[in-house]
């Protein structure tokens, strides 16, 4: 296993929202220069309460409220960044990204470039994703692969608090503009992380699990459902190993190919659209890297090509589970 | 450009239709009837997800909505059920709409925040923050064109006075001479954050720049607020342009329905302060049976009868089937 999966072993727990939390606070305490910027960040602590007891502790310099103006403030990030100061921005729900994005793709991912490197851009947008809050259409996207298609940006979806926590500070101290996707619907799931400083290096692949018949790739939340489905299917005799790439830019190619190579067979899952998504890319590593290794064509699993209904009943199908990840790994072990 | 109230002439003028008065009381009791049943399903834990009620603010949708036609135009919010009431919607299929029920306005597929009508009007409801000045707009721009007299309305918060789109569609909106009304309804919060923090200057100031009509009006108060719209609208219907309407109001619960304790960003004596004195139903009826419009008995039963009619329409609503999993597909493409 990666050194890091190891590091993940600590007596203390923490949930995902807690572990942003901490890693937001080790920085600010690290970097005078880190300040957060967003919607009802301060008193509120956001509507997720991720933020909470930020304000008390590095006051209203460092922890601003904002007007509801994503176009703006992302854009004052910008300019901040480029003048010596980290912003950490944080828009609410990942579907508003979409008011941020000439921000975040005319200007933030290419600055650096078109001034021939003179000008840097250090911030991090930090938004959420995921589907079956019964949130609808506006409330429920997953819109990471936007901003992996634009050379300039890094983009990191973490899975668990360890990696949130470690991922984050990367983040934060990384010389890019960074977009960092928290899942909603994994606020409350915990997991050990330890005290103090650490990081996980953006660009480094990790086991979740070891096995040897099939690799499920999976990101965010969708490496629980894979780690589920894999405890199903070792039930019925097949073994799953489960690879969370943590990063979608910089990918960790080698790792993905390597663990497909062993097993010969994988399922590819992300909560984006499958169409032009995520897990057409890393469909296309695997097919070009494994080619000669694999026993079945690879499968891919993602958001349904709808807009998210409201109604339970439909919004269920839209996403993968482990029920669909469990039968289609079946399906593709022919068992 | 003006910034005047309702003119006492004004006000007597539509005191004296009792038709009106008792009509808008009847529609401002309906959505606080509504709202309290959709307060009831989400503690009941009957709908799914979160509601944003708008309690408290009915003058502003049914002072506004009662001075227009059914065949004009509105756009609503996240905040949009008592928008949606006032112009005409049935409760029946909005509560089906909000449990996720195939007999929903939109075949369960929108929920609370996206509940949209062609029949009465409805553009739909917006879970953007100023998500739709852009549609309101251009629905005025197309009753202009096709010559059919209707005009449009934006409702929208305070919040939505952060959206640079505001700006720029007001800006096209005084230079094309729309019939669009930009109806603010400042309930001074935003989510958890008083306005006040987040906006900078004079409100009206801003559709001024842009040479539009502008009025500010006690949002508490329907007859006012129905004053001021009518005046607006006949103003856009007429080809005068745009107006812009800062009804000034409160919304008494949370920001949505689970927002409960809500002290860290407004104190208990505020909100009742405001339920107590500047409530816009009692404050009316108050005023209707002084006036002799109607007595105290005949209100009350009105009440008795909107919530009877309100859990009716629950009952129909819970007892609706939910759509076929496999109508997830459909309506992606026209
Ligand atoms: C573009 C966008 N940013 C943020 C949000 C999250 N959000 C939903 S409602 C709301 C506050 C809206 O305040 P206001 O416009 O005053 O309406 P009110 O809720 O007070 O009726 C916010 C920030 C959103 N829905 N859309």
């Amino acid at each position: 296993m990666p050194e890091t999966h190891l590091q993940a072993q600590s007596d203390r727990e923490l949930t995902f929202a807690q572990a942003i939390r901490e890693a937001l606070a080790e920085e600010m305490r690290r970097d005078p220069t880190v300040f957060i910027l967003g919607e009802d960040v301060a008193e509120a602590g956001t509507p997720f309460k991720v933020l909470s007891g930020l304000l008390e502790e590095f006051g209203k310099e460092r922890v601003l409220d904002t007007p509801i103006s994503e176009a703006g403030f992302t854009g004052l990030a910008v300019g901040a960044a480029m003048t010596g100061m980290r912003p950490v921005v944080d828009i609410m729900f990942g579907d508003f990204v979409t008011l941020t994005m000439d921000q975040m793709v005319n200007q933030a991912a290419k600055v650096h470039y078109m001034s021939g490197g003179r000008w840097k851009v250090p911030m991090v947008m930090r938004t959420t994703m995921g589907a079956t809050r019964r949130s609808a259409a506006q409330h429920s996207q997953s819109l990471h692969a936007w901003f992996c298609h634009i050379p300039g940006l890094k983009v990191v979806l973490p899975s668990t608090p360890y990696d949130a926590k470690g991922l984050l500070k990367a983040a934060i101290r990384d010389e890019n503009p960074v977009v960092f996707f928290e899942d909603k619907m994994m606020y409350k799931l915990k997991g050990p992380v330890p005290a103090g400083d650490y990081t996980v290096p953006l660009g480094v692949a990790d086991i979740k699990r070891v096995g040897e018949d099939i690799t499920l790739i999976a990101t965010s939340s969708m490496v629980q459902v894979a780690l589920s489905a894999a405890a199903l299917l070792e039930e019925s005799g097949i073994s799953a190993e489960v690879v969370d790439p943590r990063t979608m830019w910089p990918l960790d190619e080698q790792t993905l190919i390597e663990s497909a190579k062993k097993t010969s067979r994988v399922i590819v899952l992300d909560e984006g659209y499958e169409r032009y998504g995520v897990t057409a890319e890393l469909a296309s590593v695997i097919a070009t890297g494994a080619f000669y290794d694999l026993d079945a064509p690879v499968k891919r699993m993602g958001a349904m090509h709808v807009p998210i209904p409201f109604s339970p009943p439909l919004e269920d199908v839209t996403v993968p589970t482990e029920r669909t990840v469990f039968e289609a790994a079946r399906a593709l072990c022919g068992r | 450009m003006s910034t005047e109230m309702t003119t006492a002439a004004q006000l007597s003028e539509i005191s004296e239709k009792t038709d009106l008065l008792l009509r808008m009381y009847r529609q401002m009791v309906a959505i606080r009837q509504f709202e309290a049943q959709v307060n009831e399903l989400y503690t009941r834990a009957l709908m799914p997800g979160l509601a944003h009620l708008y309690i408290g603010e009915e003058a502003v949708a049914v002072g506004v909505c009662e001075a227009l036609e059914q065949t004009d135009y509105i756009t609503s919010t996240h905040r949009g059920h008592g928008h949606c009431l006032a112009k005409g919607a049935s409760p029946d299929r909005m509560f089906a709409e909000l449990l996720g029920k195939k007999a929903g306005y939109c075949k369960g597929k929108g929920g609370s925040m996206h509940i949209a009508d062609p029949a009465t009007g409805n553009l739909g409801a917006n879970a953007i923050v100023c998500g739709s000045a852009g549609i309101a707009t251009g629905a005025a721009f197309s009753a202009r064109a096709l010559g059919n007299g209707r005009v449009a309305v934006c409702f929208f918060g305070e919040g939505a006075l952060g959206q640079g789109v505001l700006y720029e569609e007001m800006n096209l909106a005084q230079l094309f001479k729309l019939p669009v009304i930009y109806v603010c309804e400042n309930n001074l919060y935003t989510e958890y954050t008083h306005y006040s923090e987040t906006t900078a200057g004079d409100i009206l100031a801003r559709a001024t720049a842009f040479g539009l009509e502008a009025a500010s009006v006690d949002g508490q108060d329907v007859r006012a607020v129905y004053g001021v719209a009518q005046r607006l609208v006949d103003r856009g219907r007429r080809g005068d342009g745009p107006a812009f309407m800062l009804c000034n109001t409160y919304r008494y619960h949370g920001h949505h329905v689970g927002d409960i304790n809500r002290e860290y960003y407004r104190s208990k004596q505020e909100e009742q302060i405001w339920k107590t004195e500047r409530d816009p139903i009692v404050n009316l009826k108050k005023w209707l049976v002084e006036q002799k419009v109607s007595d105290a008995a005949a209100l009350d039963r009105l009440q008795a009868d909107l919530e009877a009619e309100m859990k009716k329409a629950v009952e129909f609503a819970v007892a609706a089937p939910y759509p076929a999993v496999d109508e997830v597909g459909e309506d992606v493409y026209a």
